[in-house]
């Protein structure tokens, strides 16, 4: 549309003004309110104690939750894309109902399955293993949040590939293995990689679910999400803000690898 | 259906399996880890919410503050994708068919609300509008602030959905009506707006999908009082007051009314690829789209 000069201008202003209140500003902020008095306060914040533990805590769950849900996204995009079977609609619909379900509903699903009046309770209280109020409890909720991106970002890549280089690999004697790891891998990486950052920045951010199963305790069961919570509870700006900062510098780290894959997927 | 073309030929299928296991134990697999993580837990959910019967169902959901909740919830998730809906398209076109200085910065930070922790955000907005506001506006705690936050978190989806149908649009289309006369907003109106409608109607969707169980950005910025309490919100103080049934009665609610939004997706996108409005990569699925979507807590 060839807008007239006078149009286009109002919505350049309407439309980056709205970006501008939305999520430039407040990005500003966070950086400005954080390091307001100096490095100091945020930075002790983060090298407490708990802030470390909420740091090292969030990264086991990352590296945890990511690997599991990639190896599952691949097998379960080539699946998809590479077996036409009757039921696969059925797989494909319920691959989408992390994304449409509250992370507080989630959360809950998972506090009543391994809870005290959980389906589970008996075996796993025999078994001495503990779920709820623990990290594999985080971690599964992690693992039901973040579950779509890598097939979701696998699907449509696979599709464009097409067939014709496995079968000419396998037709000169590759294996599975081998046509996977030679052919296929590496035709699909851009969007694989896409779907591990994706799966990354919800896990490191999740905060809803994480909540319900956690019981966050400092020191404990306190993934830096819930340390920013709970610094803000007890006016511990400093803290809130510190932990903060870094997630932030995380998404705009994910941002970043976002435009870099796109790219590359197009290039 | 490259699968279709390639078993009536003699080809090898060595290929095609899934390496390790074959086609039969890798569904077997998947399904089994599919239903561990998210299955499973959701049939928990759904028992016990039902666990003591529909009546008991029934008045947990229709008691006052969880009414109260589920109202507020769905009207303003109305009002944000509304207000997302007409902004979203408009960047959307200045990203596709403007030229700005800054442009690529503007159109990676618009997935922002995507990858920032959702209660980062929710610790900006208070800070940034709320009793110790710079600008003087004090909107926390009140239902505004739950408008603010889940339009911060829906912002990416209208636009990730709407700019890729901008992209693949003919603009022959337009430089006829043009020159038979239409005016810029004849043409939006009657060449561009008709052509862009099954991604704005599948973004709106997507994004009040998402504002319905939005919980981290709300919590801090709009908090608990009766009158800004969303329906998550409201599920998190049932768990906390231990009455789960209570809880699990408004969770499966919230479950419906979300996969009613995805339902509404899928019905437009063969809506749109049936009238040949676009082919079907166009219009976002769940985050199936290739731009990112659906990341965020």
């Amino acid at each position: 549309m060839t807008a007239n000069p006078a149009s286009r201008w109002a919505l350049r202003v309407l439309g980056l003004g709205y970006v501008l209140a939305l999520l430039l500003v407040p990005l500003g902020f966070i950086f400005y309110k954080t390091f307001e008095h100096g490095v100091a306060p945020p930075l002790d914040a983060i090298t407490s104690p708990d802030g470390l533990h909420a740091l090292k805590l969030t990264l086991i769950t990352v590296a945890i939750a990511v690997p599991l849900n990639t190896m599952f996204g691949i097998a379960c995009a080539i699946l998809l894309v590479r077996h036409k079977f009757r039921g696969n609609f059925l797989i494909d619909a319920a691959i989408n109902l992390p994304f449409a379900i509250s992370p507080v509903v989630i959360g809950l699903s998972l506090f009543l399955l391994y809870g005290t009046t959980g389906w589970f309770e008996p075996a796993l209280a025999e078994a001495g293993i503990k779920i709820l109020f623990s990290v594999p409890g985080m971690v599964l909720a992690c693992m039901f949040v973040s579950l779509p991106f890598v097939v979701r970002e696998t699907v449509p890549v696979l599709q464009e590939i097409g067939t014709e280089q496995e079968q000419a690999a396998s037709t000169l004697g590759a294996n599975a293995w081998q046509t996977f790891w030679r052919v296929t891998l590496p035709a699909i990486r851009w969007g694989v990689a896409y779907g591990v950052v994706l799966t990354t920045a919800r896990v490191l951010g999740e905060f809803g679910a994480v909540s319900v199963v956690s019981g966050s305790i400092s020191g404990q069961t306190q993934t830096l999400p819930l340390f920013v919570e709970k610094q803000y509870e007890n006016f511990n700006l400093p803290g809130a803000f510190g932990a903060s900062v870094l997630l932030a510098l995380l998404a705009l780290m994910t941002l970043l690898a976002m435009n870099f894959l796109k790219r590359k997927e197009d290039a | 259906m490259e699968a279709g073309t390639l078993t009536s030929s003699r080809a090898p299928r060595v290929g095609l399996r899934l390496p390790g296991v074959g086609a039969g134990l890798g569904r077997g697999l998947v399904v089994l880890y599919l239903s561990l993580i998210v299955l499973l837990p959701l049939a928990a959910l759904t028992d016990q919410g039902l666990s003591q019967g529909l009546g008991h169902f029934w008045d947990q959901v229709t008691q006052p503050q969880a009414l109260k909740s589920l109202k507020l919830t769905l009207v303003a998730s109305l009002i944000v994708v509304l207000i997302n809906g007409f902004f979203g398209t408009i960047l959307a076109w200045l990203l596709v068919r403007d030229e700005f200085p800054g442009k690529s910065v503007i159109n990676a930070v618009i997935d922002l609300p995507f990858a920032l922790p959702t209660i980062v955000a929710s610790l900006i907005l208070i800070e940034l509008w709320g009793d110790k506001s710079p600008f003087g506006i004090h909107i926390a705690g009140t239902p505004t602030a739950v408008v603010v936050a889940l339009m911060f978190v829906t912002l990416p989806f209208v636009v990730r959905a709407v700019q890729p149908l901008l992209m693949e649009m003919d603009r022959e289309m337009e430089e006829a009506a043009a020159s038979l006369g239409a005016g810029g907003f004849t043409v939006f109106r009657r060449i561009i707006f008709p052509n862009l409608l099954p991604g704005l109607g599948a973004g709106v969707a997507l994004a009040y999908a998402r504002a319905l169980g939005e919980y981290g950005s709300v919590l801090l910025f709009a908090g608990g009082l009766p009158n800004t309490m969303v329906s998550s919100v409201f599920i998190r103080q049932q768990i906390e007051s231990g009455n789960e049934t209570g809880a699990a009665a408004v969770s499966v609610v919230l479950l419906i009314c979300s996969l009613l939004c995805l339902a509404l997706v899928s019905l437009i996108q063969r809506w749109a690829v049936r009238h040949d409005r676009a082919s079907s990569e166009l219009i976002p699925t769940l985050a199936a789209d290739g731009t990112g979507g659906g990341a965020g807590a």
